[in-house]
């Protein structure tokens, strides 16, 4: 029961931030994507890094159960599938998670992006053998691998170096290129329409 | 207006921090296995069911991995599947809590109007074959923006990376084709 209850706050708060960031807006999306208004990917970025940062620095001080990792396995369907997500992510301007929400918010567009959802989710349950067959989910380098070597993980690493360190380091790095990232990189240049607080 | 990306970065971070610290990574597209598989089992009773050592289907995907789909199917009660519900909640909440979106907005974004005009039908078709790609992708990667971007690359993880490579590749290309003009 109390797990319901972790699912019911922290998903109502994850939904309320994605509807507050512009996440669940096909316009940021679709602007982001097209490289011309780049203020959801310094969000995106910056999120990745504070997440990182957080993360492995409790870890380090033993605040953060290491056991709630979980790290996808590498094969080469991850970037086929990527490459496939990024296409029709693109063309609606929603991905899983915000398109959902973006139905919640009162798009209808949204509901079709669903339907056509539930449909693919189905069309790779029936076409999951013949991946299968043909290697595409074979792990590759490892598989279920971290950059670094976390201790106490049930991953393994691509190097030994500490993975708490390269957490950090890494996640410190998404906050630079948050910060660095222009908001815009092609369009008419520098636009005021964002809030600049 | 979104929030200004310092505030709304923290606080995305701060959510995804949580869901670590307090249960496990956020992910989101199994979930749309995990409701077709209720339907099926609707539709079919066979679908799934219930053996000595769990949770198994006549579908050899829901049945893998020792039947944990199947077995999230069959009860839907579940921390993964009520989490999507309640971001819907949090992001209904939101939308109305700022005014909810405008009526032009609801049926079609005004970027795709600037550059495909007012079919609604153009637009729910490229929506629905747009979520047929998103959903078979992020099933054949094993996750979406959330479970591989987001969550995978905040663990270093490398499945994370490789799959942000794959749809950036193909997601900037698609859209600077098709959002020449700015709304």
């Amino acid at each position: 029961m109390s797990s319901i209850i972790l699912a019911l706050v922290i998903g109502a708060a994850f939904g309320a931030v994605l509807d507050r960031i512009g996440a669940t807006n096909p316009n940021w999306i679709g602007k982001m994507l097209a490289l011309k208004h780049l203020h959801l990917m310094k969000t995106i970025l910056l999120a990745i890094g504070v997440g990182s940062v957080l993360m492995f620095a409790g870890q380090m001080a033993g605040l953060v159960d290491v056991g709630h990792m979980s790290v996808k396995s590498a094969y080469v369907g991850v970037f086929i599938g990527g490459l496939l997500l990024g296409a029709g992510w693109a063309a609606s301007g929603y991905c899983p998670g915000t398109g959902v929400c973006a139905a919640a918010s009162g798009r209808k567009d949204a509901l079709f992006f669903i339907a056509g959802g539930l449909l693919g989710a189905a069309a790779y349950m029936a076409t999951y053998p013949a991946w299968k067959a043909g290697g595409m989910l074979n792990d590759i380098a490892g598989g279920k691998v971290t950059l670094g070597t976390v201790p106490g993980s049930k991953f393994d690493g691509i190097w030994a170096i500490s993975g708490d360190v390269l957490g950090i380091v890494l996640g410190l790095v998404f906050i630079v290129v948050a910060f660095a990232l222009p908001e815009r990189l092609t369009g008419q240049g520098q636009m005021a329409d964002m809030p600049a607080e | 207006m979104p929030l200004n990306w310092k505030t709304g970065g923290v606080l995305l971070g701060l959510v995804f921090f949580l869901a670590v610290l307090l249960v496990k990574p956020i992910g989101v597209s199994t979930q749309f296995v995990i409701l077709d598989g209720i339907v099926a089992d609707a539709v079919n009773g066979d679908f799934i069911t219930q053996t000595d050592e769990g949770w198994t289907s006549t579908n050899a995907y829901m049945a893998k991995s020792g039947g944990k789909y199947a077995k999230n199917a069959a009860n839907p009660l579940n921390y993964s599947f009520v989490f999507v519900l309640a971001m819907m909640l949090g992001a209904f909440l939101s939308a109305m809590a700022r005014g909810g979106v405008g009526q032009g907005e609801r049926t079609m974004p005004a970027l795709w109007r600037a550059n495909f005009g007012d079919s609604t039908t153009k637009r729910y078709a490229v929506a629905f074959l747009g979520g047929f790609v998103v959903l078979y992708g992020a099933r054949l990667a094993g996750g979406c923006t959330s479970g591989h971007m987001m969550s995978g690359m905040m663990q270093t993880a490398l499945s994370g990376y490789i799959f942000a490579a794959g749809a950036f590749a193909a997601a900037v290309p698609v859209a600077l084709m098709m959002y020449k003009k700015e709304a």
